[in-house]
């Protein structure tokens, strides 16, 4: 039960129910859609760029399980505003914490909320889930208009 | 509900009315006393793969500890006993499926295969241009994707028998769909994601009487009663040993004798041909023909103890103890709030599959498996019947001999707390 409860937290049990940024964006300057083609898995994510190229807006659609919607909600919060470097570098930090040895405590520092995915790394099948709108974020980010698979 | 007391391996309880006794069975498949995260594995994924019984997996070892050696080649004492033990396999699968004769069982890796060499056979010898190929909307990906290449290499056109909410086939469109263009019809006997039994005797009724061949994907059925491809009449039936309790990478094509001789071989290579000049090669009789390279041989031979561990239980016992759980599991399954389950046809063997509420089945199988509690999620390589159900992907929990009524308390207690998570 213990293991469970760390993989379905609270917060990611609420952006499950009401995911934030959910929306199809006007106007995107990048969009990018994210497939897991084992669990059929669809995430689509929108990316408004500002002038200096950073992340002015951010939003997604899509239908998938809690961990990648949730996974997509709470990374749109976390990158919205964010330069593009600024963005890649917790994405690569988002993919270190889900992927991390057990033996160690998970290095969450400066991850804010997405540090609740650190339970993620218990469950191998699901790790996917979790990095899905990661890898369409940045696909959109380099311009690669082609969806992403996870496999 | 009754309780029973879990039976250590080696151990034999008496048995317990209907004159089928599971917890006898689950003895006999010692991974069914391990455990997963702690907890007794519940294995619900049987029509996946099922469990293998103690035998095969002796079977398998004792082949290559003592008989190991390529079949059909050496004069040698080993490889004789190799090649005797393989075709008395061929025995078996015959008998099994209750063919004529033995050269009408090809061996193959399994159904996938299976269905690979009768598509590429048949579509190369008999489907030309403007010509048509029947297939069913509950479909494996392995019973569309070969017809979709062969149609489309022979400028072919596949069509679909449509099913009603219930996941039944439509026989009245059937029938509409059988024309003097069809040249093959192929459906499966059990559907994977639904459970469904088609009735495929008077299917197979109707594609002779239009002039087509019929072929059946028996991958599910072949476990849960006994086939009869004489009664049937069909003119190709496919069966995975990995679904019979044997081991993964073998199977078997039944095909009628005369076809089999008519047909053109699937691969090229050793084994079946009879003389190889660089002018013109020879080919061998079946089912040589279509047996190209060394097979699985210890597969094979394993699939038939699987069989002969088949013919040692009381099948019609077992049928009727997997329709007990069926619809115990439905009637417990179905009275979970949210609950919404894929497939009620009136003819449905082992497979119950469901969604449950917004809770995508994915997070359903990750909190299952914690309770120890093994079924399948996903789209059960069927992605047309999820299309028509508007369900991206479902539960699935299938029964085999060995499961019990504590299988699916087990079940239904996970998914209690499966809710309770995400309430």
């Amino acid at each position: 039960m213990s293991d469970l409860r760390e993989l379905y937290q609270e917060v990611i049990l609420d952006h499950n129910k009401s995911p934030r940024n959910f929306r199809e964006m006007d106007d995107p300057s990048r969009t990018s859609e994210g497939v897991n083609p084992l669990c059929g898995d669809r995430i689509k994510v929108f990316v408004k760029l500002g002038e200096d190229g950073g992340i002015e807006d951010i939003s997604f659609q899509g239908s998938g399980c809690a961990i990648s919607k949730a996974s997509a909600s709470l990374m749109s919060s976390a990158v919205k505003g964010k330069s593009r470097e600024e963005a890649e570098a917790l994405f690569h930090r988002f993919q270190k914490l889900v992927t991390a040895s057990l033996d160690a405590l998970p290095d969450v520092e400066g991850l804010g909320k997405l540090a609740v995915f650190a339970g993620v790394r218990e469950f191998p099948t699901r790790v996917k889930c979790a990095v899905l709108s990661w890898h369409a974020l940045n696909a959109a980010l380099r311009g690669d208009e082609q969806p992403v698979s996870t496999e | 509900m009754s309780p029973t007391t879990r039976v250590e391996p080696g151990k034999r309880s008496e048995p317990a009315g209907a004159g089928f006794d599971a917890e006898r069975v689950r003895a006999d498949f010692p991974i069914l006393s391990t455990t997963v995260h702690g907890k007794p594995l519940v294995f619900l994924d049987s029509a996946a793969t099922t469990q293998k019984p103690r035998a095969v997996i002796e079977r398998v070892d004792r082949y290559y500890r003592s008989e190991n050696a390529n079949i059909h080649r050496g004069v040698y004492a080993l490889s004789e006993t190799s090649t005797r033990e393989y075709e008395e396999a061929r025995h078996k699968v015959r008998a099994f499926l209750n063919a004529r004769d033995e050269h009408e069982i090809v061996f193959v890796r399994g159904t996938t295969e299976g269905l690979n060499l009768i598509a590429s056979c048949v579509g190369r010898s008999r489907i030309r241009r403007g010509d048509e190929v029947v297939i069913s909307h509950m479909e494996h990906h392995s019973n569309i994707v070969p017809w979709q290449m062969i149609c489309e290499e022979r400028g072919a056109k596949l069509r679909v028998i449509p099913m009603n909410d219930r996941g039944e086939l439509l026989l009245d469109e059937y029938e509409k769909l059988l024309g003097p263009k069809t040249r093959v019809v192929s459906v499966v006997h059990q559907s994977n994601a639904l459970g469904t039994v088609n009735p495929v005797g008077e299917m197979c009724k109707l594609a002779r009487e239009a002039g087509a061949l019929f072929v059946i994907d028996g991958a599910q059925s072949a476990a849960h009663g006994p086939i009869d491809v004489q009664e049937i009449d069909c003119d190709f039936y496919v069966i995975s040993s990995h679904k019979i309790y044997g081991p993964t990478g073998a199977g078997a094509v039944y095909g009628r004798r005369e076809l089999l001789e008519e047909l053109p071989p699937y691969q090229g290579g050793g084994d079946m041909i009879r003389t190889v000049t660089f002018e013109k090669t020879t080919y061998a009789p079946p089912p040589a023909k279509f047996e190209a390279g060394t097979p699985n041989i210890v597969g094979a031979i394993a699939m038939g103890t699987a069989i002969d561990y088949l013919a040692g239980v009381d099948r019609a016992a077992v049928a009727r103890h997997e329709a007990d759980l069926l619809r115990l599991a439905t009637d417990a399954v179905s009275s979970l709030p949210g609950v919404r389950v894929i497939g009620a046809a009136r003819e449905k063997s082992s497979v119950l599959s469901f969604v449950l509420g917004d809770v995508h089945p994915h997070d359903v199988g990750t909190i299952l498996d914690q309770d120890g509690v093994a079924v399948r999620t996903g789209h059960h390589c069927a992605q047309p019947v999820m299309q028509f159900f508007g369900v991206p992907a479902t539960v699935r929990a299938s029964f085999a001999m060995y499961n019990t009524r504590e299988d699916v308390d087990a079940l239904v207690r996970s998914l209690e707390r499966v809710i309770q998570i995400f309430s």
